[in-house]
Parts: C-alpha cells; structure tokens; sequence
C-alpha cells in the first residue's frame, strides 16, 4: 500500500464550507512535509535486496515497494534515518540537506 | 434507592444514575471520586443487573475516562461520565479535546472545592474554573431537575446544530446526597423525546474519515468560530428542548435563566445551583415586609444568557450575585460575566458580588437576609468594595481599617 498523495486544496469560501469539527475524508493530504527533512535517505538499487526491513520500520509509511524493489514518497519523508540504520545491506545512505 | 412506580425517593446522584439509564448511552467509563462516587456505583449496579444495556469501562484516571468517552463518541455511540473537584480538573486537557472534537459527551459534575487546603465538600470553583473550555454548562437545584437536565443535556448536546458537550452541575453533598421525591418519565415516552443519537461524523469502515486532525495557523481560527457559533446556538436549541419537553412531561425550567418574584423587584439577587431554594425563602420573607425583592437563577453559563439578563434586570436598582466561588484576585468569575452582561446599559444597576460557601460552608437564610440589607444599604452609599467574603469567622484588616476611620 502506498501513501496517500497530496490533493489540491481549495480554502473554504464560507464557515459552512469547513468541516463541523476536526473531521474529514481519511487520507485528504492537503500539505506536504518535505520542508522538515535535514537529511534525505537515497536508495542504492543494486545493493537492495528487497527484505522490506525499511518498509517496517518507517514511522511516515512513506516507503512502498515498487516492483522488486522500494521506492520513497519524498513529499513526506521527514529524513529521520531509521530506514538507513535498520538496512542490513546499507543499501540507504543518509546525504546531507533536504533534497 | 427506592422506586416506586413512576416515583422515586433518590439522592440527587441517585437522580442523574436514573436519567442516564432513561437515556440509553451505550458506554459509560469513569472514575469514582466523593461526591460523586454514588453515581457511577448506582449506574454500575444498573449494568450489572441488566436494567442498563451499556458497556461500562474501568478506567484508571478520570483523563481516561473522558478519553474513553471521546473515543466512543467518535463511532456514534451516545456516552455518559461523571467526576468532581481534583478529576475534573485532571480531565482538564481532555474538555478542550471533546468540544473541539465535537463529541456530544454528557457528564454529570459533582461541585466540589479545590485543593489546597484539602477539602472534599461543595463549592463551584471547579467547574468555573473551566468555564472556557468549550462545553455547554448547567447548573441544577434540586433532585428533579438533576434528573430531568440530564435528559435534555443530550437533546442540546447531539442536536446537529450545536454537538458540543455539556456539563450537568450538581452541589456537592448539599444536593448530591440530598434525598427527595422524583417523578420518573416513562420509558417509552422518553425514547420518544430522545431518539438515538445520529452521528455526522463518525469512524466508520465504510466510509472512513481522519478525526481530530491538526490544522496550521491557516485555519485554526475557523475551527473555534465555528465551535464559538455552536455554543451560541444552544441557547435556541436549550428553549426549543424545554418546551418539547414541558409539553411530553409537564415540566418546564424556563431555557437558560429562571424567576421567582422578579416582575417588579428593585433588588436582585442572582445565583446558580442548590442555594436558589433558600433564597426563596428568604424573598417570601422579605416581601412580607415590604421589601420589593426577587431571585434571578442562572441555569446555563456557558451560553450566558446575557439579553435575558438584560432584559429581566432592566428596572433592578441593585443586584448581588451569589456564588460558591472566587476567581482569586479579581472577583467571582459568576459576578464578571453578569457584569459584562449588564454593563452594555447605561443605566447599569448597582453590583455587589457576594463569595460564599466556599469549601462547604452553610449558606443561612440569615446570610442570604444580610447580602439583601447590603444591597438596601448599597443604592444608598454606592461602596467602593463590590467583592464581599460573606461570613468570615475573623476581622478582617478592612474592617479594622474601617472601624478607625469612622471610630
């Protein structure tokens, strides 16, 4: 399963417009959370044997398996670096910055 | 607790115990705590025997009993808890939670006064202290309207336009151990006053929803709008349910604020909960000497029934207000919203705040007489003090202070 995407957000026009109460159709991403990273995970394909270790242990769900191998949702990968320590391959580098 | 019929000889726990079984919620969860702890034995017992067919939680702290609710709240089930004193305000994060959330919780609160000193008997700075917390408030003076509030509590709190959670106050011990004879509303006609709760939003498999979601300095603001607005109309939705109610059962409260002999009254007395019978009484007295005096009982303070204070204070000269509590520093946070209420007149009448019963103690007729002589006293000399401690045991500085100024 992956994580849910970023949906255009139109800002309500009228106090009726909002949802009553702190309630709204489950998975309505309105904003991304890329801006927290420092840091930013990079995925070595050849070194990754797709044991899913990262997958698990990912606090954001933002990684997902694509094929025979894992992809990352940079839009909300807050760049916390479990999945490089938890891979036994090291097959996930930490590079500095957010990008 | 001893039924009879469609009568009833109950404490005023005993009575809400009753209201919530005529109510039907589906979870319970609280903490026992004096003086609130009958309540919840009484609905614990009335699961047990299966006169009550709802799921009651143990829980291990009253913030988890009022998280328990919420949650239970939040998949469509009608809830009720109940606390007093050092649990309510151990609940305290858990209130602002549940009426932003807005989960149509009803919880009965025991009025007790706060530590330290340590103290387990009734006075109102519990609840008042959490006065803007979201919830709609009630206050209640006898068993019968204990009973009875509980059931329109539910009507204003899931009603569509308001679904904001309300606070039923009770009197510690005064009137929560209190006994007398209620009148218990029919089953069938209560269901009928009080169909299920109908959630629009609720977790639900079928159409799953994110709840209680964060919102950015972008919206925030919105939020507490749209709740601030959900609470105003209670006061329509409160007068609405009370006459749905006086027509099924026969009794009616009057809405937000209640009377007694205030038509032509020159000086008021305003006050909230179990003390309003001994002003009663003490306003036959004083009208039959002549004195032109009247009782103005506050129901609801959270919506404040400002305009109707208004309104019904227009030709008072002088006006107390009475209540177990004191927003130390300032003055009785009753007494504030009164006159900010009162305040938009010009022609304001005179205030004086009266701070009694704290920690327990009696409130005598002969004290409620005396808070009237200072009010006759008052339109005469316009004191300075507005704030009186009624019935200190000791002199106090001021008096002393007093006493050489005029010795």
């Amino acid at each position: 399963m992956s994580h849910p995407k970023v949906q255009p957000f139109t800002r309500p026009k009228h106090i009726d417009d909002l949802p009553q109460g702190t309630s709204f159709t489950a998975g309505h991403l309105v904003e991304t959370t890329a801006s927290w990273r420092t840091q930013t995970p990079q995925v070595e394909a050849e070194q990754c044997n797709a044991c899913l270790q990262c997958y698990l242990v990912c606090p954001e769900g933002v990684i997902s398996v694509v094929g025979t191998g894992i992809t990352i949702d940079y839009d909300f990968c807050k760049g916390c670096g479990i999945c490089a320590r938890a891979c036994n391959k090291h097959a996930i580098k930490m590079s500095e910055g957010g990008v | 607790m001893k039924e009879f019929g469609e009568k009833a000889f109950v404490s005023g726990n005993e009575a809400v115990a009753l209201g919530v079984r005529l109510a039907k919620p589906h979870v319970i969860a609280a903490y026992p705590i004096t003086p609130q702890t009958t309540v919840v034995e009484r609905l614990a017992e009335m699961v047990e025997d299966g006169s009550l067919a709802a799921e009651y939680m143990h829980v291990e702290s009253e913030h988890s009993a009022l998280s328990a609710v919420m949650g239970a709240s939040a998949v469509g089930a009608r809830t009720f808890t109940a606390t007093s004193s050092q649990g309510l305000l151990y609940m305290a994060e858990c209130l602002h939670y549940a009426s932003g959330g807005r989960f149509p919780i009803v919880m009965m609160n025991a009025n007790r006064s706060l530590a330290l000193p340590w103290n387990i008997y009734g006075d109102q700075r519990d609840s008042l202290s959490l006065l803007d917390c979201g919830w709609i408030q009630f206050y209640v003076e006898d068993a019968q309207e204990a009973l009875d509030m509980v059931l329109q509590a539910y009507a204003v709190a899931e009603h569509p336009e308001v679904l904001t959670p309300v606070m039923v106050n009770l009197d510690g011990f005064v009137l929560t151990h209190t006994y007398e004879l209620v009148d218990l509303p029919p089953q069938a006609e209560v269901d009928e006053f009080l169909p299920p709760f109908q959630a629009t939003n609720k977790m639900d498999l079928a159409k799953p929803v994110n709840m209680g979601f964060t919102a950015t300095p972008a919206d925030y603001m919105e939020f507490k709008y749209q709740q601030h607005q959900g609470i105003l109309r209670a006061a329509q939705v409160l007068a609405d349910t009370d006459r749905a109610f006086a027509r099924r059962f026969g009794r009616s409260y009057n809405g937000m604020v209640d009377t007694y002999r205030c038509e032509d009254a020159d000086t008021v007395l305003v006050t909230l909960g179990s003390v309003c019978g001994t002003v009663r009484v003490v306003v036959d007295q004083l009208r039959e000497s002549g004195h032109r005096v009247g009782l103005l009982k506050l129901r609801c303070l959270r919506p404040f029934p400002a305009a109707e204070l208004r309104t019904l204070l227009a030709n008072a000269k002088a006006v107390g207000v009475l209540e177990k509590n004191i927003s130390l520093g300032y003055e009785g946070t009753v007494f504030t919203n009164v006159a900010s209420a009162l305040a938009r007149d010009a022609k304001a009448p005179l205030l004086l705040n009266f701070v009694a019963g704290l920690g327990g103690r009696d409130i005598s007729k002969q004290d409620i007489s005396q808070m009237f002589t200072q009010l006759f006293d008052a339109r005469q000399n316009s004191p300075e003090q507005r704030t009186i401690f009624v019935n200190l045991q000791v002199e106090t500085n001021e008096q002393r202070l007093e006493q050489v100024h005029h010795g």
